[in-house]
């Protein structure tokens, strides 16, 4: 797929893959061999009709593949962007066991993008039953369900904490992965289904769920991610100069301080920045800096290669824009100058041990490896959990120790009745797909809970 | 929703508005407070909740113009909307049954978020001293309303134009050694008045609450911008606090952390004065 030049891309926030032309959409669509079995299918969160949209395209019926994957996948063009293919649908792909396999994502985001490019959306407003559902946060959970209950005819509102909806969607994924035109219309289309969207509605403040139900909503839908970023408790995280992932990412993307100071807020990048992790989060904290003017930036990762959580692409590409891994090394300390301002990183060395728990071989401590990394930013991304203001505010809203609401898996209710849970928020830091999922399977439990009421 | 009803300038570099927010006023309590942005590309900006009026629905802001944010608010006028008005944010005060006697101290502006507070005790049937205190006299805001709810109200000004001569720490230290005892200790203002306080109350032992304003973004635990270290654990303000024990509070960290955008808050103010200067000569 054709991409901006490393050396060009990583001092601009455009996209960085541009998209396949039509020839060539539909020569790697060729490449498919429309497998009896189906792995691909399987392999896919929320089961795309992989190779009958597939095989669309390579019969140059672009729309027809669109609608087709549209089918169970609320955001293509999204998905088509971020979701991890080489550990999903790509993974098992039977073409893959010789070679490379087909390029799902790449197709998928084509035909979205041929949609977006050739068709102007023919919205029809449902007929509203007059019902009223409540959906907390614009995510891709809150998104979808929303998405999906306003074609069941429900008067939807969605609530949003943040003065733009879209979830990490907005505030989290950089424009040079994922353009916010695309994340935009989404949501104008959802408008145009007649969902209400309030914004800088913190829920849990300035209004309780019990307190939606009292205004007349019927059902509650909370898709609130996982907000809360972690610190590594060690000394020096305070100092100016350290940031979460979060704030970082959201200084620059939701308050657009890439564009200071025509955009008011500020944001410190420094000349050298570590960013500690091995995520998507990581990867886009790090390749966001170097964008920023950054001269050198290192991502720090206590696991090798092999463990980091990341898409492959976005590792591929992190390397090619110059950002220098540090593996098997660890945080220990972040060391300040005299005036409090971060001069750099003390580091350890790891090597990997025994398998722990989550099946990835144990990083230990090598003994007398510290080193000092000098740095003026660091970032930390080294993951998030849900954000605690509605569990606490809702009495009988059961949660699991480390803050996941608890939920039915097969209908995704809540221990109160009639408030229903997906996304971030019911798994912790997930996929965009399983987000989307969670909230399409929500809108289809909603509507039966109603039509039982 | 979020009209300005009132525009009132209470000294030359502070401002109060009254905004329409039935839903929020409905929920405000002391404590607490709200984010403000001015337009499309504004920054998002801490405002302590002054006062609230659950039956007109309205919620009051004092705000200090001290960069291009807080300046550009003060521009607008009654009438116009705030793009946008969040909150209401950040755990409301709470003070024990056993609370007989509290002294309130106020800087600057911090007299505004003060207010509130006492307002409650007030209402709590508990007897306040208040101190406040401002560069000049016509730096000394709220005198009246302060007046209406404390038992006995202190002035002082660092250049004597009003009351006594010299920093709210002095009326302070003055009444400990008169024997005037106080359950708690209230202190808002800039973050080394708060400081002196607490190294004189925490000598005489009385609890002190302290309301922290940190460089803030979301305001609701998302980002960890705000972070405070207090009694050695790092809580984020707008969560957690505001308002926190100011005897276990990390002052210098806090003073250190509030500059780390000093250049660039400049640049921003320097951009928009010209901006505004341009603008005055083309309409004019
Ligand atoms: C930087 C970054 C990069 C990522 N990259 C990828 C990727 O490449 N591929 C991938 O699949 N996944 C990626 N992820 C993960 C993915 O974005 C999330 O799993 C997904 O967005 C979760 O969706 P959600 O709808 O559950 O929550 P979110 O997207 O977090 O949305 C929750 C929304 O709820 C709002 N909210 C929270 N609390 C309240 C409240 N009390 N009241 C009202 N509103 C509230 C929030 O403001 C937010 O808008 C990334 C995440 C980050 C942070
Ligand atoms: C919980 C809380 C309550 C507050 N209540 C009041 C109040 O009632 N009245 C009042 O006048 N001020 C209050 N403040 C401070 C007020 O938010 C800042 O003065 C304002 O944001 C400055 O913006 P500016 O662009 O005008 O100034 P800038 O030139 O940007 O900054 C001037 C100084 O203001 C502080 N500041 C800058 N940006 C922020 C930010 N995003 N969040 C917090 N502080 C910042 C910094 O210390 C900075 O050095 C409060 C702050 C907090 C956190
Ligand atoms: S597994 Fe690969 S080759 Fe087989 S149908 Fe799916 S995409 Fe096509
Ligand atoms: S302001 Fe972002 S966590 Fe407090």
């Amino acid at each position: 797929m054709p991409e901006q030049e490393p050396n060009q891309r990583n001092k601009n926030f455009k996209e960085v893959a541009l998209g396949y032309e039509e020839n060539m959409a539909v020569e790697e669509a060729e490449r498919c061999i429309q497998c009896k079995n189906q792995p691909c299918v399987e392999g896919c969160p929320v089961h795309v009709k992989i190779p009958e949209f597939i095989k669309l395209i390579a019969n140059k019926d672009f729309e027809g593949a669109y609608q087709k994957i549209k089918e169970t996948n609320n955001l293509p063009a999204i998905c088509g962007r971020v979701c991890p293919q080489e550990s999903q649908c790509e993974s098992v792909c039977t073409r893959g066991k010789k070679g490379e396999p087909v390029a799902i994502g790449r197709l998928e985001r084509f035909a979205a993008d041929w949609h977006m490019k050739s068709n102007e959306d023919k919205i029809e407003k449902p007929v509203i039953n007059g019902r009223k559902v409540a959906v907390i946060g614009s995510g891709p959970a809150g998104l979808s369900c929303a998405g999906d209950l306003a074609k069941m005819g429900y008067d939807t509102t969605i609530f949003e904490a943040f003065h733009t909806p879209g979830g990490v969607l907005m505030y989290g994924i950089p424009e040079f992965r994922l353009p916010k035109e695309i994340v935009q219309k989404e949501i104008d289309s959802l408008k145009k289904l007649g969902v209400k969207i309030e914004m800088n509605m913190v829920i849990g403040k300035i209004l309780t769920i019990d307190d939606l139900f009292d205004m007349g909503y019927e059902a509650v839908f909370i898709g609130t991610g996982a907000g809360l970023p972690k610190f590594m408790n060690i000394t020096g995280e305070n100092l100016n100069g350290v940031y979460s992932a979060n704030e970082f990412l959201t200084r620059i993307n939701l308050m657009k301080a890439y564009d200071f100071p025509n955009s008011p807020t500020p944001v410190k990048v420094g000349k050298k920045v570590a960013v500690v992790g091995g995520g998507n989060v990581a990867m886009d904290a790090a390749r966001s800096a170097k964008r920023m003017g950054a001269e050198e930036v290192y991502i720090v990762y206590r696991r090798s290669e092999e463990e980091m959580p990341a898409r492959l692409e976005e590792i591929h590409h992190a390397k090619e824009e110059g950002i220098i891994f540090k593996l098997l090394t660890n945080p220990v300390r972040i060391i300040g100058d005299e005036s409090g301002n971060v001069k750099g990183i003390e580091c350890v060395n790891m090597v990997l041990g025994d398998v722990d728990e989550s099946g990835r071989r144990k990083p230990v401590e090598e003994k007398g490896s510290e080193h000092v990394i000098d740095v003026d930013t660091v970032i930390i991304a080294i993951g998030q959990s849900p954000n605690p203001l509605i569990t606490s505010t809702t009495e009988g809203l059961e949660k699991q120790r480390w803050g996941g609401i608890i939920v039915n898996e097969e209908t995704l209710e809540t221990s109160r009745r009639g408030v229903f849970a997906g996304g971030d928020a019911v798994t912790g830091a997930a996929t965009v797909i399983l987000a989307m999922g969670a909230g399409k399977k929500a809108a289809a439990s909603i509507h039966k809970f109603l039509s039982e009421k | 929703m979020n009209e300005i009803l009132e525009k009132k300038q209470l000294n030359p570099t502070v401002k109060l508005m009254v905004i329409n927010a039935p839903l929020m006023a409905k929920k405000a309590k002391p404590g607490q407070f709200v984010i403000v942005r001015v337009d499309e590309k504004g920054e998002r900006i801490p405002l302590t909740i002054a006062d609230y009026d659950r039956e007109k629905g309205t919620i009051t802001i004092i705000f200090q113009e001290v960069g291009m944010s807080t300046k550009k608010l003060g521009t607008l006028n009654v009438d116009d909307r705030l793009h946008d008005f969040v909150g209401p944010l950040g755990k409301p005060v709470e003070f024990s049954k056993d609370t007989k006697r509290v002294l309130a101290i106020g800087g600057g502006v911090g007299v505004a978020p003060l207010y509130p507070k006492v307002k409650m005790l007030n209402e709590m049937k508990v007897s306040v001293d208040s101190i406040i205190g401002g560069r000049s006299a016509e730096y000394v805001i709220l005198e009246d309303e302060m007046g209406k709810v404390s038992e006995n109200l202190y002035i002082t000004t660092d250049d004597g134009t009003k009351g006594r001569k010299g920093f709210v720490t002095d009326v302070l230290k003055e009444l400990i050694e008169k024997g005037n005892k106080y359950d708690e200790v209230i202190a808002i203002g800039p973050l080394i008045m708060m400081k002196m306080v607490c190294n004189i109350t925490k000598e005489y032992n009385i609890p002190t609450m302290v309301s922290m304003n940190p460089i803030m973004v979301d305001g609701t635990g998302m980002c960890g911008g705000c972070r405070v270290t207090v009694g050695g654990e790092t809580k984020f303000a707008c969560v957690d606090g505001p308002a926190f024990d100011g005897l276990k509070v990390d002052f210098d960290e806090a003073m250190r952390r509030q500059n780390m955008y000093k250049d660039m808050e400049k640049k921003v103010l320097e951009n928009y004065e010209h901006e505004c200067k341009l603008g005055g000569i083309l309409n004019g």
